[in-house]
């Protein structure tokens, strides 16, 4: 019996389908021929083996430096553009780098980094490369403080659901994210398109949203995806009217049915659907019927997928998780049977779970658990609110109240304010044990939104 | 509007809000016949704080919890500008 064969992204790179393209705000650099070209000055050679930082300016030098290196490199650890520079030299021990791929080589200099190769554009003509031997891919979770964790995947398990959905139908969708692709959300765009046979339109965090919309169409683009907040913003922005892409997916906050609803309504030819993803647990499932949460069959196993709750914790082990936290004092990653603990707390009602927070995120009334999220997805059931945040304030009295920042819709009367303020507390009455009721609704012009397109919860 | 006009009006917006039904609000009342919870009062001096820029019972570290609604209002009256 051969070996088993070993895939990389070059391999889903040939000659054979023209017109794909990578492209960012800046440049478009043709995939159709990209593997005679390189991003590395032809020195994919010297870091055959090693262990290998990527850190670099823009997306689209990590794309195609991603596909250069994939097969050969020993591994390849993704920098998200927001990774704080003190944690680097941990990042590097922790994972036993060996050498850079930057754009700034003048910064490594005097670092212990021996080997550093400069990524540059225009790409220049290079013999194609062999797959060598499997990359094991590393990805930076995206926590609030601290060293951030490195998480270690393989190529076949971050595509483990791209390959179980199989070959897209119609024409080669053109992809685009709001996300970064150096994190797991954008990663999985990005590698979507690359093993879909299409395109990919990638973000710049320096352009204005309505500008951003103008190339996503200009470009065809056909499927996108971003976070609730992502969303949030681009239907606040009056900018979605002139977008009508095909298919749009939310993923890494919780699609409440508010935004669900709002998508629908404004894009009312597309297909709606929210997928559950993380870092360390990998791609769980895709909802496409267009309701909040999860029909409660999807736990046991379903297409390889085995979910189960602990404690109210939504639990996941198959192909398709991490398989260890890398470094020196690295925590174990899954429990004794194999199976993620996501953190992300579910709750049965009727025949179907509902996502009602971190558990990490829990705020304390009066010595009683409160989830933000579940309080604000019933601020977000109202027509006029777009988006809102739910926090605790110290109280002299009970401790601890709630408040909420709520940010209302494009247009709505200021007059009305108190009117919808009322209707509001209303509703969070009507839906909600009391303690989890705000007591102050504050409306706001805007909320803050982490790099990786999370709202802020400095609180949290 | 005068300190105690805002701290009454605030005082019946919540009892609208939370179903409850004051007796009339004289200075002698005390805070536990109004029919407030302390989550209630919670949010009555959230409000206010909003409302008028002062918590009087964090600022003070000693200060007790006023009994009646007059005390109640004298805290915010009596707040330094």
């Amino acid at each position: 019996m051969s070996p088993r064969e070993i895939f990389a992204l070059r391999d889903h790179l040939g000659a054979e389908l023209k017109g794909r393209n990578l492209s960012d705000a800046h440049h478009v650099v043709s995939l159709t021929d990209i593997l005679s070209q390189t991003v590395l000055v032809g020195r994919l050679r010297e870091l055959s083996g090693r262990a290998v930082l990527l850190k670099l300016s823009d997306q689209l030098r990590s794309g195609l430096a991603m596909i250069e290196l994939d097969g050969i490199v020993r591994r390849m650890l993704l920098c998200p553009p927001d990774l704080d520079p003190a944690h680097l030299d941990a990042l590097i021990a922790d994972a036993g780098i060996d050498a850079v791929v930057t754009d700034e080589p003048d910064r490594w200099t005097a670092t212990g980094v021996s080997l550093v190769v400069t990524a540059q554009l225009p790409l220049q003509s290079t013999a194609p490369a062999q797959t060598e031997s499997a990359t094991e891919w590393l990805m930076l979770t995206s926590g609030t403080s601290g060293v951030p964790k490195i998480v270690g995947h393989t190529l076949e398990a971050l595509t483990g659901a791209i390959v179980a959905e199989g070959p897209a139908k119609g024409p080669a969708p053109v992809w685009a994210t709001f996300y970064d692709i150096r994190r797991y959300g954008g990663l999985q765009i990005f590698l979507r398109a690359v093993l879909s046979g299409g395109s990919m339109v990638l973000s710049d965090p320096h352009e204005a949203l309505a500008d951003h919309v103008a190339r996503l169409n200009a470009r065809g683009v056909s499927h996108i995806s971003g976070t609730p907040s992502h969303w949030r913003k681009l239907l606040m922005s009056g900018s979605a009217a002139q977008f009508a892409p095909g298919y749009v997916r939310l993923s890494g906050e919780i699609a409440d049915q508010a935004v669900l609803d709002g998508l629908k309504a404004a894009f009312p030819n597309s297909s709606v659907g929210h997928a559950y993803a993380s870092t360390e647990a990998g791609v769980g499932f895709a909802v496409n019927d267009g309701l909040e949460g999860f029909p409660a069959n999807y736990l046991g196993n379903r297409n390889g997928v085995e979910m189960k709750v602990v404690d109210g914790s939504l639990r996941i082990r198959s192909t398709r998780t991490a398989h260890a936290y890398i470094g020196r004092n690295a925590a174990a990653l899954t429990d004794g049977d194999g199976f993620v603990d996501s953190g992300d707390i579910v709750e049965l009602r009727g025949d179907r779970y509902y996502f009602v927070g971190r558990r990490g995120g829990i705020i304390n009334i009066g010595g009683l658990k409160v989830h933000p999220e579940e309080i604000e997805a019933a601020i977000n059931r109202h027509p006029d609110v777009r988006m809102s945040r739910a926090k605790s304030r110290r109280s002299p009295i009970t401790g601890g109240i709630v408040v909420a920042d709520v940010i209302l819709a494009d247009g709505t009367d200021q007059a009305r304010a108190k009117e919808i303020r009322d209707q509001i507390l209303d509703q969070c009455r009507a839906q909600l044990a009391s303690h989890k009721v705000p007591a102050v609704v504050r409306f706001v012009e805007a909320l803050d939104v982490t790099p990786a397109g999370k709202l802020a919860r400095t609180d949290a | 509007m005068s300190v105690r006009s805002k701290v009454i009006e605030a005082i019946q917006q919540i009892a609208r809000e939370q179903h409850v039904t004051l007796p009339a609000l004289s200075d002698d009342l005390s805070l536990h016949e109004t029919g407030f919870d302390s989550l209630a009062f919670a949010i009555l001096v959230a409000r206010l704080e909003d409302e008028t820029g002062v918590d009087p019972f964090t600022i003070s570290e000693d200060a007790a919890f006023p009994a009646t609604v007059g005390d109640f209002v004298r805290a915010y009256e009596n707040v330094p500008a």
